[in-house]
C-alpha cells in the first residue's frame, strides 16, 4: 500500500511538472497540424484532387500555381497530398479504434469467464502474434477483394492482442483483489465494474499502447496501398501516392517524396509522443 | 524438460491448425470454392469433379476435415493463370527469396549486433547516440521508402547500381541492403537494450567489484546472458523473412515468393496466395520451435525448472 | 435470545496450488469442516494466524465465494450461487470492510461518489435522496462534506477506513464481515476505528463477523471468539471466559503472548517449531508439532470440537478425551 502510494504521488509530481521536451512539443505540434489537414481536407486544398492540368504535367515543386508540383497527371501534388492525409488518418484512427475496442472487450471477457473463454481468447492472441500481419492481410484481400470499410475492418484486426492481454491482466488482478473485487461484492453488475471502474483504471496503459499500434498501422496501410492492393484509385491515400510516383522517380522524384516525408515524420512524431507518454503514464510498461 | 517441448510442439500444432482453419473459413466465407480455386472459365466437368473430390456437397464440418487431409498431401490446388499446381509455382520462387533474405539475415545480425553491444557498453557516447537515432529512422522509415531512397541516389543519381531486375550480383546489393538496414537498426536498438539491462544485474557489479577485469565480465558474464532474448528476436525475424520480402520485391522487381504473392493477390489467384500463406505459417512455426528449443538449453533457470517437472 | 442470523454448518474449502509452471499441485483445505452461528445483534470474532483460513470463511460467509461442502444460511435462507442476480440483491443486506482500505476504493473517483455507488447499485431512493443518504453517513463515521470530495489518495490510512465503512452501511445492511479492519492501519488510530466500529455496531444493531489476529481488538468487539488453526476451529467460547480462561494449548499460547490488563507476562508460552502451512498440514492434531503437551494420539487423531461447557468448545484430547483427567491432577 504504502508502495504503491508513493508511485502514486511520484507520477503526479512528474505529470505537473510543467516542461515538456521539445521534440514532444513539436510532435504533438505536427499531429495537431496533420488532424487540422484531416478535418479541413477539401476546404483547404488548392485543387481538386483529381483536377487535371495537362499543360502543366510533371512540374517542378515551388512554381506559384502548383507549390510541390504535379504528377504525370498534372494533378496538383499538395491538394492530393492534403487528401491523402485525411484518407490515410481516417483509416488509421478507424483501424485503432476497431482493435482498441475489440481487443479491451475480448480481454474482459476473458478476465471476466476465465476458463474456456480465456483460453480461446488467449489462444487467439498468440496466433495473431505469431503470424506477420501483413501476409493474413494480403490473404484476406484476394479473397474478398477491396474496399474502403473492407481495409479499415482489416487494420483493425491489427493489434487488439496486445489490449486483449493488457486488459485480461489487469482485469484479472483488480478482481482478484483491491477495488473491483470490493465493488463486485457490493452488488455491482459486470458492466458496472468493467466500464465505470476497470476502464477508467486502466485507461492510461490502453492509451500508451495506442500509440505503438496507431503507427504501425499506418505503415501497414501504406504498405498495402504502395502494393496497389489498398486505397484504390481514383482515391488516393499517403502509400498509394508513393506507389504510383515511383514510376517518376527518375523524372519527377517530388510526386513520391512529400507523402513519403509524410508518413517517416507522422510514425515518428507518434512515437515520440508514445515514449513520452509511457515514462509519465505508466512507468511499470517497458 | 521433456514436458516443457511436448508443450511447444503442442502449440506449433495448434497454430498450423489454425492457420488452415483460417485459410478454410475464408475460402468459404468468400464464395464457391470451385470458382475461387479453378478460376470461372474452368469447364463445368472439371469444376463437378473438384466439388466431387473437395466433397463441397458435404456437410461443412466433413469438408473441413476433407480439408485438412488434402493440405496434409500436400494438394493444394492449381493456379488459375497458368494451370500448374500452386505448390510447384511457390518451391521455384524459393531460391530467389532466399538469395535475398539470406544475405540479409546475415547483414542484419554482422551490423546490428556488433552495434548494439559496442552502443551499450559505451552508453551516451557519440556512436551510442548515432546507433539510437538509426534504430528510430529503422522503425518509422517504412522500406518501401528506403527502397526508394536507395534507388534514387544509387541508381538515378550516381548509376552505380541498377533498379530492378534479377540479372547478376549486382542487382541483388540493392534489395539486399533495403532489407538489411531496417532490421540491422531494429537488432541494434534491442541488442542495445538487452545488454543494458543484463549490464545492470547486480551480479555484473559483483564481478567487477571482485577485481574480475572488465573484458572478462563482458564476454563470460554479459554476453551469455543478452544472448538469450536476442535468440527470441533473430528467430522472429527468420519467421518473418517472406513477409519482409513482400515489400522489396515488389518495388526492385524481384522473381521471389513475395512477387508472387502481390502479383497472386492481385489477380485473385487464391490457390497460390492459399499455399503461401501456409508456407509462411510453417516458416514461423517451425523458426520459432527451435527458438523455444535453443531456450530451453540456453536458460539454465528453464532446464532446472524442467528437471523435477 | 435473539434467533441466529447467520448459520454456518461444515463448511470446507479446497484449493489446489501449483508450485510453478510445470510442479505438482498439492490440494490446500484452507477451510476444513468450519461450523459456527451468530445471533442478530452480536459480533464473533474469528482469531488466527495467517494461513488459518480465517479470511476464506469471512468470504465464503459472506457468500463472496461457495463453498465445497456445507452450507451457510443467512435469515434461514441458504445462500444465493455468486454472481447471480439474487446473489447480487441480496449484496444491500451484508457487506464487508477490507484491510486495505486503499486498494479497496477506486483511486479515480472522488469518495462520495463511491460511499453512494451501493444506492445507485440497488436503486435506493431518488438522486436528491442518496445525496442527503451520503452527507448522513459521512457524519455517521464522523467525516464532513470537505472528505467527500476527496480523491482516495488524498486522505489518510484512517479516513479511508471510515469512508470503505460508511460505503458499506450505505445499504443498511444486517451483516458485516469485517476481515482485519485495522492492522493496516496506524496503531495510533486502530482504537479511534474499532470504537467507532463498536458504537455503530451498537447504534444500528448491525449482526458482525469479524476476523483479526489482534486478540485486544477481537476481546474489545466481540460477544463470541472462534479461534482457528490450519482451516478449522479449535475453541469457541464467550469472549470473555474464553479470555479468561483459555483451554486449547493453543489458545493459550495466543492469550499469553497478548499483553493484557492486570495479567502478569511472567507465565508467556512460546510456541516453537514452524509456523502453520496450509499446504503441508500435519496428520492428527495440526497443532501438535508445535504443542508442548502434545502425546502420542495427538499425531495419529485428529480430535472433535466437543463441549466442554454451556457456550465452550474445545478440540483438543487433553480437554475432551480420558487423558484430561490426568493432566488436571498433573
Amino acid at each position: 500500500m504504502t508502495d504503491a502510494t508513493l508511485k502514486d504521488t511520484a507520477v503526479r509530481r512528474r505529470i505537473n511538472r510543467p516542461a515538456i521536451p521539445v521534440s514532444v512539443a513539436l510532435a504533438v505540434t505536427w499531429i495537431a497540424a496533420m488532424l487540422v489537414i484531416a478535418a479541413l481536407a477539401d476546404k483547404i486544398a488548392p485543387y481538386g484532387f483529381t483536377q487535371l492540368d495537362l499543360r502543366n504535367r510533371l512540374a517542378a515543386p515551388g512554381n506559384v500555381a502548383h507549390w510541390l508540383g504535379t504528377d504525370e497527371l498534372g494533378r496538383d501534388v499538395l491538394s492530393r497530398l492534403l487528401v491523402s492525409i485525411r484518407i490515410s488518418l481516417l483509416i488509421a484512427f478507424g483501424a485503432t479504434a476497431i482493435s482498441a475496442v475489440a481487443g479491451t472487450m475480448l480481454g474482459f471477457l476473458a478476465a471476466h469467464f476465465r476458463g474456456l473463454v480465456e483460453q480461446i481468447v488467449l489462444m487467439l492472441s498468440d496466433f495473431q502474434a505469431s503470424m506477420p500481419f501483413l501476409i493474413m492481410a494480403l490473404a484476406v484481400l484476394a479473397f474478398f477483394g477491396n474496399s474502403l470499410p473492407l481495409l479499415i475492418g482489416l487494420m483493425g484486426l491489427f493489434g487488439w492482442e496486445r489490449y486483449a492481454r493488457i486488459a485480461r491482466g489487469l482485469a484479472i488482478s483488480a478482481n482478484a483483489q483491491g477495488y473491483a473485487a470490493a465493488v463486485r461484492q457490493l452488488g455491482a453488475t459486470p458492466s458496472r465494474i468493467y466500464l465505470r471502474h476497470i476502464l477508467p483504471n486502466i485507461a492510461s496503459t490502453l492509451i500508451v499502447s495506442t500509440t505503438l499500434v496507431f503507427p504501425e498501422v499506418i505503415l501497414l496501410e501504406s504498405g498495402l496501398s504502395f502494393l496497389g492492393l489498398g486505397v484504390q484509385p481514383p482515391m488516393t491515400s499517403l502509400g498509394n501516392m508513393v506507389g504510383y510516383g515511383r514510376e517518376y522517380l527518375t523524372r519527377a522524384a517530388w510526386i513520391m517524396l512529400a507523402p513519403a516525408t509524410t508518413i517517416v515524420v507522422t510514425t515518428l512524431a507518434v512515437s515520440i509522443i508514445g515514449d513520452w507518454l509511457r515514462d509519465k503514464l505508466d512507468p511499470t510498461l517497458q | 524438460m521433456g514436458r516443457y517441448f511436448a508443450i511447444r510442439i503442442a502449440r506449433a500444432l495448434l497454430t498450423i491448425i489454425l492457420v488452415v482453419t483460417f485459410a478454410f473459413v475464408v475460402l468459404r466465407l468468400s464464395g464457391d470454392p470451385s470458382l475461387m480455386i479453378l478460376g470461372p472459365e474452368a469447364p463445368p466437368e472439371v469444376l463437378a469433379a473438384f466439388r466431387k473430390a473437395w466433397g463441397l456437397d458435404d456437410p461443412i464440418w466433413m469438408q473441413y476435415v476433407d480439408y485438412f487431409g488434402a493440405i496434409a498431401k500436400g494438394e493444394l490446388g492449381r493456379s488459375m493463370r497458368d494451370g500448374r499446381p500452386a505448390i510447384q509455382l511457390v518451391l521455384e520462387r524459393i531460391p530467389a527469396t532466399l538469395a535475398l533474405t539470406l544475405p540479409a539475415f546475415a547483414f542484419k545480425v554482422a551490423l546490428g549486433i556488433p552495434a548494439g553491444i559496442y552502443a551499450a557498453l559505451n552508453r551516451g557516447s557519440a556512436i551510442d547516440r548515432a546507433v539510437m537515432i538509426t534504430a528510430v529512422a529503422g522503425f518509422t522509415v517504412p522500406s518501401f521508402v528506403l527502397a526508394l531512397l536507395l534507388v534514387l541516389v544509387f541508381a538515378v543519381q550516381l548509376g552505380w547500381l541498377p533498379s530492378g531486375g534479377q540479372e547478376g550480383w549486382r542487382h541483388a546489393i540493392l534489395p539486399i541492403a533495403t532489407l538489411g538496414l531496417g532490421g540491422a537498426a531494429v537488432l541494434a536498438r534491442f541488442t542495445r537494450s538487452a545488454m543494458l539491462e543484463v549490464l545492470g544485474q547486480p551480479y555484473i557489479r559483483t564481478a567487477s567489484a571482485k577485481g574480475v577485469p572488465w573484458r572478462k565480465v563482458v564476454t563470460s558474464h554479459a554476453l551469455p546472458n543478452a544472448a538469450i532474448p536476442t535468440v527470441t528476436v533473430l528467430g522472429f525475424m527468420v519467421g518473418t523473412l517472406i513477409a519482409g520480402a513482400v515489400v522489396v520485391e515488389s518495388v526492385f522487381a524481384w522473381p521471389g515468393v513475395g512477387r508472387l504473392l502481390v502479383v497472386a493477390v492481385a489477380n485473385r489467384d487464391l490457390a497460390v496466395v492459399q499455399c503461401i500463406l501456409l508456407l509462411v505459417a510453417l516458416t514461423m512455426v517451425t523458426s520459432n520451435l527451435i527458438v523455444d528449443f535453443l531456450y530451453g538449453f540456453l536458460d539454465p533457470r528453464l532446464r532446472a525448472k524442467g528437471a523435477h517437472a | 435470545m435473539s434467533a441466529p442470523l447467520v448459520e454456518v454448518s461444515a463448511i470446507s474449502r479446497t484449493y489446489t496450488m501449483r508450485s510453478g509452471m510445470f510442479g505438482r499441485s498439492t490440494a490446500v483445505h484452507a477451510v476444513d469442516g468450519v461450523s459456527f452461528s451468530i445471533r442478530k445483534g452480536e459480533t464473533l470474532g474469528l482469531v488466527g494466524e495467517s494461513g488459518s483460513g480465517k479470511s476464506t470463511t469471512g468470504r465464503i460467509v459472506l457468500g463472496l465465494e461457495p463453498p465445497d461442502a456445507g452450507e451457510v444460511r443467512f435469515d434461514g435462507e441458504p445462500m444465493a450461487a455468486p454472481g447471480t442476480r439474487e446473489w447480487r440483491a441480496q449484496r444491500a443486506r451484508m457487506q464487508m470492510i477490507f484491510q486495505d482500505p486503499l486498494g479497496a476504493l477506486d483511486r479515480r473517483l472522488v469518495v462520495a461518489e463511491q460511499v453512494r455507488e451501493p444506492l445507485d447499485i440497488h436503486g435506493l431512493g431518488t438522486r436528491a435522496e442518496r445525496e442527503v443518504r451520503v452527507q448522513e453517513l459521512l457524519r455517521s463515521v464522523e467525516l464532513s462534506a470537505q472528505h467527500g470530495r476527496r480523491y482516495p489518495g488524498a486522505l489518510s490510512g484512517g479516513q479511508r477506513q471510515r469512508i470503505v465503512l460508511a460505503r458499506a452501511l450505505a445499504t443498511k445492511p444486517d451483516f458485516l464481515v469485517c476481515d482485519e479492519p485495522v492492522s493496516a492501519l496506524d496503531v495510533s488510530i486502530q482504537a479511534q476505528v474499532v470504537n467507532l466500529l463498536a458504537d455503530l455496531q451498537a447504534q444500528l444493531g448491525l449482526t458482525m463477523l469479524f476476523i483479526s489476529h489482534d486478540l485486544r481488538v477481537v476481546r474489545q468487539i466481540s460477544n463470541i471468539v472462534a479461534v482457528m488453526y490450519l482451516g478449522r476451529i479449535v475453541e469457541t467460547g464467550s469472549a470473555d471466559d474464553l479470555f479468561a480462561r483459555p483451554q486449547h494449548p493453543y489458545t493459550q499460547a495466543l492469550v499469553s503472548a497478548s499483553p493484557a490488563p492486570g495479567r502478569r507476562s511472567a507465565g508467556r508460552i512460546v510456541l516453537s517449531g514452524d509456523p502453520p502451512n496450509p499446504a503441508a498440514r500435519p496428520s492428527g492434531c495440526a497443532f501438535h508439532p508445535r504443542c508442548p503437551l502434545a502425546i502420542a494420539r495427538c499425531v495419529t487423531e485428529l480430535p472433535a470440537l466437543a463441549s466442554v461447557a454451556s457456550d465452550r468448545q474445545v478440540a483438543c484430547h487433553l480437554v475432551t478425551g480420558p487423558e484430561a483427567q490426568s493432566r488436571d491432577a498433573a
